[in-house]
């Protein structure tokens, strides 16, 4: 047994005698085993102290998809969050953003708890998402369609297809990835990690024929596939090992690679951009991915379109953020023929990386080659999730 | 046609259901021996007219699952593959790795959103109560508005009740909060008999304390029990089946071991799936992979992990004909709140899944008929003020008058645990039954928190209170009632089965304030009772 204090941004969502309608903080002390969840915390608040604490819950043990949360600023569910490990990673963010401050930052701070984000709140904890993730769910045209003619018996597929699929139709619909996702908050219409997901499961289904249809539908759709800044933050949120943002990958290489999807939102130009630079630099040189992926050829012999400057103009904020803030490297770099080459023999590793991932097509299906650890992980994902995370997987 | 859930459908507790679902499709799977493990699983007192119905469409029901898209394990053919389970004398479970109900309720949901101009849903309604015209049929059902807490009166030809079980009752449990037998107690309350009320599943294999599940599945792929000696216990019990005997006689063999001293300290056996190649875990038993790691601290791949029989599955309910029809017109039940009754006194794993979909379709069927044949009638708007004037009581209650309502709730909770369990006898059952007495007046003046009208949980937690108490005094009255042991009542003052004097059903009916007994004879067709053996 341990003491916590959890504190929890509520909303009130009427007024009433003990006060106004509108958002507002509040401390409940609790006392559990440190290996309950923070939903046990919330729980027995609300069983002790204030039964009209409001929190979505059911099953406690993250099969239902009912308590999504933010936990410490991070989106996930609150039956699958230890309180004793919230305690930790409350102390720990204290610390990193007191560092500098004496005296505090030292004993428990609280740990917060907050509504999921890119979504209204209804009351306390319990979010809106119909208008949000359900919406979205039923944009992706979330059922299977066959061909009209079952036969008698099941349908013969192989096996790992089903396996494949099986990573998608474990999303429980908790919405941890949607509140999470950055590009969702930029862009609300953004049919989001999710629902993409979903998409993917009808996609990868050898069982449903309108996988072209389906493809064409969201390449197209400005805020489809490509409107994902693969952030993995989705990936980090889900807690069933759903990585949306590898289904969006996926879903991304089946469009512009396996079905020649030419889209309006330039995605697929910019991803083989993106590819190719690789490919011959080693590394990403973000100054030529711009001008490839709008306007291929601006400084060769091919006139840009005017979509292709506009599309190259509109990137200039983008590309400013970018060497403000480091991810783009500043601007005399920019100049080019200048761009450094990878030291050592890390260029030839690149293009053996993108020779193996020619030879074989592996599909990347975390829940089951990743948790794998007596055979050595195979090389899987495609190129540039491979290329451009791999370090940010191996912290995650 | 419309379908009302007090949470959002896809959150139902059917999600939780990991192992898989039976049927004979297999070549050389017969539907007669299904059903007859299911008949013996049972030890006899399931009805086996329904048994037979049952296990004859469970194939036809998987195929139409598949085609809708389930995505069903195959095997290297790219066929349906299955998978072994407890009290089967054949593999016959089809699954979807350890997810299977979530898989298949999240197609039927995926097939709700493409009809919807069919089905109107009404996600986060709670019904309080169903209504009953002067004739005594059923004609629809009051619900709360949990977003806005308006109250509603529905009107229906037909109501089919799908509520689920009422595994909160007991404290641990493996059931979801919302598990609260509000169906059961709502049939109840209108007057339809309850039946089977005594048999009450405890899992061979839950988590201590927290009452989290281990799939079946787990022994099904080969893991072993073990006792903190080491010793491979069920050698002792079940011979030949093992640890695949019916769960009955493999909580009732783990509790001896506890109870005899050869458990842990903390009052667990072991369950090893280190003797399941990694492989196969990770591709089978993903989800006991997670549930180990998150909620236990283990890593199942390499150590035995501590379980013990914990509350699971009820296998009483509302009594309905094969075509989920109860005694009241126009009022069905399918699924775990009724009780057709094919589970008897034990329920088979992976045979309730079966249940809720085969009886669900042929009471709908059935529903839909009868719709076409009769005329409206309207119920009496006098059941709208009546419900919303008892949630007006409840809301205006002092606080100084009574007890929390989760007070309660946890006394009912470790109180059945307690007496209502395992193994019991008379002194416990009655200690219960005065407990669930007493409750019952305490929660006439417990007090609620809210008194909002936006997604008030509160005031329906003191709702669902209510329900579980009823179910709750059903229970214990039926389990008192039954002197004798048979499936998961093990009476240690009865300890054998009695075939001359209890081949039958006990049915519970409200009577003024309280349930009366009565008697439903078993239906027998092929299979007469003998000694269970695995
Ligand atoms: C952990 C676990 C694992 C299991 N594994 C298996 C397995 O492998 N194989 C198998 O065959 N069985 C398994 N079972 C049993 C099986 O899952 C359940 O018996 C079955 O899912 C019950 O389904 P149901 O449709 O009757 O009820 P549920 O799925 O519980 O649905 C009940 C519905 O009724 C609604 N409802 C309830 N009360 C109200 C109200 N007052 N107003 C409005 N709506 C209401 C709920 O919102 C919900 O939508 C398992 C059970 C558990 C607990
Ligand atoms: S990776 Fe893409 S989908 Fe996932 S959170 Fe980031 S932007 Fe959103
Ligand atoms: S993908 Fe993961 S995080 Fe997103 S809704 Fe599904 S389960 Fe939740
Ligand atoms: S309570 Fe079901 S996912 Fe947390």
């Amino acid at each position: 047994m341990a003491e916590y204090t959890l504190r929890v941004r509520r909303q009130k969502p009427e007024a009433d005698d003990r006060g106004p309608a509108g958002p507002y903080w509040e401390e409940f002390e609790v006392e559990l085993d440190p290996t309950l969840s923070v939903l046990d915390g919330l729980l027995q608040a609300k069983d002790r102290q204030d039964g009209s604490l409001g929190v979505r819950c059911s099953c406690r043990a993250a099969i239902c998809g009912s308590c999504g949360v933010k936990i410490n600023g991070q989106s996930t569910l609150a039956c699958l969050t230890q309180i004793g490990e919230a305690q930790e990673r409350a102390n720990r963010l204290a610390r990193e953003t007191d560092a500098g401050a004496d005296g505090d930052g030292d004993g428990n701070q609280p740990i917060v708890v907050e509504p999921m984000g890119n979504m209204p709140v209804i009351k306390d904890l319990v979010t809106d998402m119909e208008s949000t993730h359900w919406k979205k769910i039923r944009r992706v045209t979330p059922w299977l369609i066959d061909d009209g003619n079952p036969p008698e018996r099941e349908r013969i597929v192989p096996p790992e297809t089903m396996v494949d699929i099986t990573q998608t139709i474990a999303c429980i619909q908790c919405g941890a990835c949607v509140s999470s996702c950055l590009s969702m908050e930029a862009d609300p219409d953004f049919i989001g990690p999710a629902a993409l997901a979903k998409a993917y499961r009808f996609v990868g289904d050898p069982r449903d024929v309108d996988t072209e249809a389906r493809l064409n539908d969201l390449a197209q759709d400005p805020h489809g596939i490509y409107d994902c800044t693969h952030c993995f933050s989705c990936v980090d949120a889900c807690p069933k090992g759903v990585a949306p943002m590898d289904q969006i990958m996926r879903l991304r290489r089946l469009a512009g690679h396996d079905h020649d999807i030419d889209d309006r939102n330039n995605g697929r130009r910019h991803e083989t951009a993106f590819v190719k630079i690789i490919e011959k630099k080693g590394t990403l040189d973000e100054s030529l991915l711009l001008q490839e992926s709008y306007a291929q050829g601006i400084k060769g012999k091919l006139k840009p379109s005017k979509a292709a400057i506009k599309g190259l103009l509109g990137s200039l904020p983008t590309a400013i953020r970018g060497i403000k803030t480091g991810k783009m490297r500043s601007l005399p770099k920019l100049i080019p023929g200048i761009h450094p080459k990878l030291p050592g023999d890390a260029q030839d590793h690149v293009k053996r990386i993108y020779k193996h991932a020619e030879e074989h097509r592996e599909e990347l299906n975390l829940y089951i080659s990743g948790v794998e650890d007596d055979e050595p992980a195979e090389v899987g994902a495609s190129a540039e999730t491979t290329v451009e995370n791999a370090e940010e997987r191996r912290d995650s | 046609m419309g379908i009302i859930s007090k949470v959002h459908p896809v959150r139902s507790h059917s999600n939780a259901a990991q192992g898989g679902i039976n049927a004979a499709l297999n070549p050389g799977d017969t539907w007669e021996s299904h059903a007859f493990d299911t008949v013996k699983g049972s030890d006899y007192l399931g009805d086996q007219d329904a048994i037979e119905v049952m296990c004859r469409e469970a194939p036809e029901e998987i195929l139409h699952l598949e085609h809708l898209g389930v995505p069903f394990h195959r095997n290297e053919e790219g066929k349906l593959g299955t998978r072994a389970f407890g009290g089967a004398s054949q593999a016959r479970t089809f699954y979807v790795a350890d997810i299977t109900g979530q898989a298949i309720m999240h197609v039927l949901y995926e097939q709700l959103m493409k009809y919807s101009d069919l089905i109107d849903r009404y996600e986060e309604y709670f019904t309080t109560a169903l209504a009953i015209d002067d004739d005594g049929n059923c004609v629809g059902a009051v619900t709360r508005n949990v977003r806005d807490g308006s109250m509603e009166l529905f009107e229906a030809k037909n109501v089919i009740l799908a509520t689920g079980g009422n595994g909160q009752i007991w404290k641990p449990t493996t059931n979801a909060l919302i598990c609260t037998g509000d169906g059961i107690a709502m049939a109840y309350r209108a007057g339809a008999p309850l039946m089977d009320m005594e048999m009450i599943q405890y899992h061979p294999t839950t988590l201590a304390g927290k009452g989290f599940l281990i799939t079946e599945g787990a022994r099904g792929e080969g893991a072993h029990l073990l006792n903190a000696k080491g010793e491979r216990f069920m050698e002792k019990y079940a011979p030949n089946k093992m640890e695949l005997a019916s769960r009955d006689v493999v909580s009732r063999a783990e509790q001896t071991e506890i109870n005899e001293g050869r458990g842990f300290p903390d009052g667990t056996v072991a369950l090893d799936i280190t003797v399941v190649p990694k492989k196969r875990i990770h591709e089978a038993l993903r989800e006991i992979v997670l549930v180990g790691r998150d909620f236990a601290g283990v890593d199942i791949t390499r150590e035995p992990i501590r379980i013990k029989p914990g509350n699971h599955y009820t296998m009483g309910g509302v009594k309905t004909d094969v075509n989920g029809a109860t005694s009241i017109p126009g009022l069905y039940a399918a699924g775990e709140c009724a009780c057709v009754s094919v589970h008897g006194g034990n329920r088979l794993g992976a045979n309730s899944l079966l249940d809720t979909l085969i009886f669900g379709r042929r009471a709908g069927a059935h529903a839909a008929d009868r719709a076409k044949r009769i005329d409206w009638s309207r119920p009496s708007r006098a059941i709208l003020a009546d419900e919303e004037a008892k949630i007006g009581e409840i809301m205006k209650r002092e606080r100084a008058t009574g007890r929390r309502i989760s007070e309660i709730k946890h006394e009912l909770g470790t109180t059945m645990d307690k007496y209502v369990a395992v193994f019991r006898d008379e002194e416990g059952l009655t200690k219960a039954l005065e407990t669930v007495r007493r409750l019952k007046e305490e929660a006439k003046t417990a007090y609620i928190d809210d008194r909002g009208t936006v997604f008030n949980q509160d005031i329906l937690g003191a709702l669902e209170l209510s329900f579980m108490l009823d179910s709750a005094e059903c229970t214990c009255i039926a389990a008192l009632h039954r002197t004798e042991s048979r499936g998961a009542q093990y009476r240690t003052d009865y300890p054998e089965r009695n075939d001359e004097e209890w081949l039958k059903h006990i049915t519970l009916t409200l009577d003024g304030d309280e349930p009366k007994i009565g008697y439903a004879p078993v239906t027998i067709t092929q299979w007469q009772p003998a000694e269970r053996k695995y």
